[in-house]
């Protein structure tokens, strides 16, 4: 194989800012499964709905995607909400959260999923944007500004929850929730409203990373599965809940995936999430920068 | 001696179905009442892991469409195999896959195991769209017999008879298994893990008897497919709805008896072969999930713990 130095080069740098937007679609995840142990196996299917929701403002009002999914990230947080006290209610509680648990997210994935095929049909839509489009170019390397607006959006979201994580203190009762509920009922915390307001945060970054996806390619209902195995991948590989290895997971998926899909063909690359996912678990399940 | 006796009245009533739909004796009958049936194998098979051990498989589709390509390929091969054989083929290979699955993600805590199953789907599916032989994405024909072997009728007939006679042997295995050794271990995995290896369960070594089990069936379920629909391409074979079929009608029916993903089955089954003729397939899928969700939260034991309070 002829190894070109440019092509190389180019699909690195891709890869890095594939990788960024990997990371946002993957932090809900990181919130939901990592820190809370609630397997949210739906996260993707709310992340194609803010797709839609994006390009609803997109193709009605002319707003920019990323910029409508932001105002609309109180929604998708009272969604969360919701969605949070409904699992508490009927499984946790209860305290049979697995098989169960996991099916119910199961059908609302798959609801979701039939009844934007049913509004919508199965057809891909995009948005338009003035960085959809040009691109940057430093020397050889080009730098398409649909993936590097993205990629930062994204970085500079994570960047925030970091903060948020580390120095308020919710952001730390979310941090201990899932490890000592009885401790931080001592510290004057209700472990079910820290989590709830966790799940809804999680839900919330769901609606900017459906902005970015629809920015970067073309979106249809069934995109959501595709995201599953990446995201879980990612998110196990970073370590469950650590957000700096969130990021360098998404980052070496994302190279991976372009090296693949730019030597062997793009119809390879989802296999190589799974692949990614099947190693880290048999080899090192901790992930990369885990804790456990 | 009870499984004997349970075995002769499965296929009694085996028999019996499929005298009435020759007295019928509308072709739709089979067409419809072999999807049904292969939901039933296909319950019956997920119940096996994920009721009976509590493992969640949501790669159905990928165990289902391994043993439907294996029969793609066997009929590009050697069109003379007789579909059980080819059955046989689809199942072990299905199987085998489950047991490598299960041995690089069951020693870890069962959601790692579901989302592996998730994201297998995914990589079968890719494989199977990269490779040529079995026709990629464009899908591959295959050409049905006119005529049934071994007795007189259309060829549709013969796959709903294989078909009766897998849901005879997938549910007496559930039942045998229910009331075994195995099963108690199998039980005793699902309410408490550690308390059972404790005790001296082979955990591992039980749950990769069940996921091969459950796979194996779940392959022979497919293999029959591409004769039934004779046009498959992955997008059809890796269908999510099988994935979601699969998990609703146990958990509707109920998981803890092999009663459960039968009545499922063939509740849901009927429903959804009625709402696509009257309504559409799109929405006819909306209901499944629905009703998952609502069992789900609502009703935790199914609809056999409606009878057994």
């Amino acid at each position: 194989m002829d190894l070109s130095f440019d092509l190389l080069g180019n699909a690195i740098v891709s890869g890095l800012l594939l990788g960024g937007f990997y990371a946002a679609v993957t932090i809900g995840v990181s919130i939901s499964f990592g820190m809370l142990d609630v397997v949210n196996i739906a996260h993707p299917a709310f992340i194609v709905l803010g797709s839609y929701i994006a390009y609803m403002a997109n193709a009605q009002l002319g707003i920019d995607p990323i910029l409508a999914s932001i105002v609309v990230m109180p929604a998708f947080y009272l969604l969360g909400v919701v969605i949070y006290h409904i699992y508490d209610v009927s499984f946790e509680r209860r305290g049979d959260a697995s098989i169960r648990g996991l099916a119910f997210f199961f059908g609302i994935l798959f609801i979701s999923e039939v009844a934007l095929v049913l509004i919508f049909g199965v057809d891909y839509r995009l948005v338009s944007a003035p960085y959809i489009g040009p691109s940057l170019h430093l020397g050889v390397v080009e730098l398409p500004l649909r993936l590097l607006v993205p990629c930062l959006v994204a970085l500079l979201m994570t960047a925030l929850l970091q903060v948020y994580m580390s120095r308020t203190f919710i952001g730390r009762a979310i941090q201990a929730v899932a490890q000592d509920p009885l401790a931080l009922r001592l510290m004057a915390a209700d472990p079910t409203r820290i989590k709830r307001i966790a799940f809804g945060l999680s839900i919330a970054t769901a609606s900017v990373a459906g902005a970015i996806l629809i920015v970067i390619q073309p979106v249809e209902p069934s995109i959501a599965r595709d995201y599953i195995g990446r995201i879980f991948a990612i998110c196990v590989m970073g370590g469950l809940g650590s957000f700096s290895g969130t990021v360098v997971a998404a980052m070496t998926l994302g190279i991976v995936e372009s090296l693949t899909s730019t030597f062997y063909g793009p119809s390879w690359s989802p296999a190589v999430a799974f692949g990614f996912l099947l190693v880290t678990l048999a080899v090192r399940p901790a992930g990369l920068f885990g804790r456990i | 001696m009870r499984n004997l006796w349970f075995s002769a009245v499965a296929v009694v009533v085996a028999a019996l179905v499929f005298a009435a739909a020759r007295l019928i004796g509308n072709p739709y009958v089979y067409f419809a009442g072999y999807v049904v049936l292969q939901y039933v194998v296909l319950a019956t098979a997920w119940n096996i892991l994920g009721g009976y051990t509590g493992y969640v498989n949501f790669g159905t589709a990928a165990f289902f469409a391994l043993g439907a390509y294996a029969t793609v390929v066997l009929h590009k091969i050697a069109p003379a195999t007789p579909l059980p054989a080819m059955m046989l083929v689809g199942g072990v290979l299905s199987a085998l896959t489950g047991l490598g699955m299960g041995y690089l993600t069951l020693r870890l805590r069962g959601t790692f195991f579901s989302i592996a199953t998730l994201a297998m789907a995914v990589v079968v599916q890719t494989l199977v769209t990269n490779w040529n032989f079995v026709g990629g994405s464009r899908g591959a024909y295959i050409i049905r017999p006119s005529h049934a072997p071994l007795f007189s009728g259309d060829y549709t007939q013969y796959l709903f008879l294989v078909m009766l006679g897998l849901c005879v042997v997938a549910i007496g295995i559930a039942r045998a298994i229910e009331k075994s050794r195995l099963g108690f271990g199998f039980a005793a995995i699902r309410d408490d893990e550690h308390a059972a290896e404790a005790s001296g369960v082979p955990t591992l070594r039980l749950k990769l008897i069940a996921t091969a089990l459950s796979g194996g069936l779940m392959g022979m379920a497919g293999a029959p497919l591409p004769y039934y629909v004779t046009y498959l391409d992955p997008a059809s074979g890796f269908n999510l709805s099988y994935a979601v079929n699969t998990i609703a009608m146990p958990l509707i029916g109920g998981t803890s008896t092999w009663a459960g993903p039968l009545i499922g089955a063939v509740l849901l089954g009927t429903l959804q072969q009625v709402a696509t003729v009257t309504i559409s397939s799109a929405l006819s899928l909306l209901i499944v999930g629905v009703l998952l969700v609502i069992f789900v939260i609502a009703a935790p034991r199914g609809i056999v713990g409606w009878f057994r309070r």
